[in-house]
């Protein structure tokens, strides 16, 4: 099982949610496939989807909701 | 002809600005990282202030029309032709049909994209570039979208492969720093707050644009109590209007310092504690939100050498491109 890693595309705020009163795109355990959404980032006051490039099962987050975030910064392990 | 086929966050067709008109409100615009746009420019053969594009946090994605020399400097956005990886600061050649696009951004900003012949569009008091919030200039007066088509200039363009060296690069420290040249309404700060400024490291706001760059972080700042004058706010941090130079750096409440950029209102009540040197103007256009920031005072002297230094920079970028 390899562990690979969901990268932030842009720096911003990270999001979990599509809206603040809607669950949350992925859980942990959760299966991933490849384009699937896993959370927002803002940036510019405009709101961008982050896909996923890899496929599997997310193991965990490794930003919490709401955190800022770099560009290239690892947002979730994936395993498969 | 060039067509956008995704546009990226807020592409802007930019070329070294439009100074003259900031006395009526109308702001220089022009590239963030100047130095940047000139060399992509140099690479392919272009004059200096031929019209490119400039793309923040992410690269676009251009089909184009016919055969052209393209560069990509600035940030680090690994440029793509047909899905296959391209250098930057480096000119290579696009085909007929061809798709530019981008990698993810790795470090930096904004990247400068320049094309042979460069981008074509109406020239509106003195410069092609864009002023969003004017809408003036540039590609219809705003950014980018899908489906534009751009037109281009004749122009054959330089050869495939020249490059600016890595010596000949200049992108921000991590912690960035920024030299501020202090003045303006400097005086209106309490000796603690001339110290806190400059001793705290601060961290550029996501709301950070063309317009200003906003830092947030550092300890507020706290001003000498004074009765306001007629016609300045309630507020310590108000004076009566005046106007904004370039790289000025307002405090509003005295908590988050905006440090003004090439889209910059001319005016208003906000006090300025100083401004950033021209040297170091650029730097800002390559900050990523949440980059922590250092601002270090820089007298008079020092910012005239750094700008000698800069003028020097670019003078062995352009004896590099022309041997």
């Amino acid at each position: 099982m390899a562990k690979k890693e969901i990268l932030s595309p842009l720096p911003g705020t990270f999001y979990r949610r599509p809206a603040p009163d809607q669950p949350p795109y992925k859980s942990e355990g959760d299966p991933v496939a490849v384009g699937d959404v896993v959370g927002l980032v803002e940036v510019m006051k405009s709101f961008n989807e982050v896909k996923s490039e890899v496929a599997g099962k997310l193991v965990r987050f490794l930003v919490e909701n709401e955190d800022a975030v770099m560009a290239g910064q690892p947002l979730a392990e994936v395993e498969g | 002809m060039l067509e956008v086929v995704r546009p990226g966050l807020a592409t802007t067709v930019q070329d070294l600005g439009r100074p003259g008109y900031y006395h009526v409100g109308i702001p220089i615009s022009g590239a963030m990282d100047r130095l940047a746009a000139r060399a992509a420019n140099l690479l392919v053969g272009n004059p200096e202030d031929a019209a490119l594009l400039e793309s923040p946090f992410m690269g676009p994605e251009l089909r184009f029309a016919d055969a052209r020399t393209v560069a990509v400097t600035g940030a680090e956005i690994a440029p793509k032709v047909n899905g296959e990886p391209r250098p930057l600061w480096t000119s290579f050649r696009v085909g007929k049909s061809d798709l530019l696009s981008f990698d993810f951004l790795k470090k930096g900003a904004r990247i400068y994209i320049a094309i042979s012949g460069g981008i074509d569009v109406p020239v509106v008091l003195g410069s092609r570039s864009t002023y969003a919030l004017g809408a003036l200039g540039g590609f219809h007066g705003r950014k980018l979208e899908a489906g534009d088509l751009l037109p281009l200039g004749a122009g054959a363009g330089a050869s495939e492969g020249r490059t600016v060296p890595e010596h000949l690069r200049r992108m921000p420290e991590m912690p960035a720093k920024l030299r501020v040249l202090p003045g303006l309404y400097w005086h209106r700060l309490t000796e603690e707050a001339k110290q806190s400024f400059f001793e705290d490291t601060w961290k550029v706001a996501p709301e950070a644009d063309r317009i200003g760059y906003r830092f947030r972080g550092g300890r507020p700042l706290t001003f000498v109590p004074r009765e306001q004058p007629f016609g300045a706010g309630s507020d310590p941090s108000n004076i009566v209007d005046a106007a904004y130079p370039y790289g000025s750096i307002q405090v509003p409440g005295g908590t988050e310092p905006i440090a003004l950029h090439r889209d910059a209102v001319s005016g208003g009540g906000y006090m300025m504690l100083g401004t950033v040197i021209s040297a170091d103007m650029d730097l800002i256009g390559q900050l990523q939100p949440h980059t922590p920031t250092r601002f270090v005072p820089c007298d008079m002297a020092e910012a005239l050498r750094a700008r000698a230094e800069r003028r020097k920079l670019l003078d062995a970028i352009r004896a590099h491109l022309a041997a």
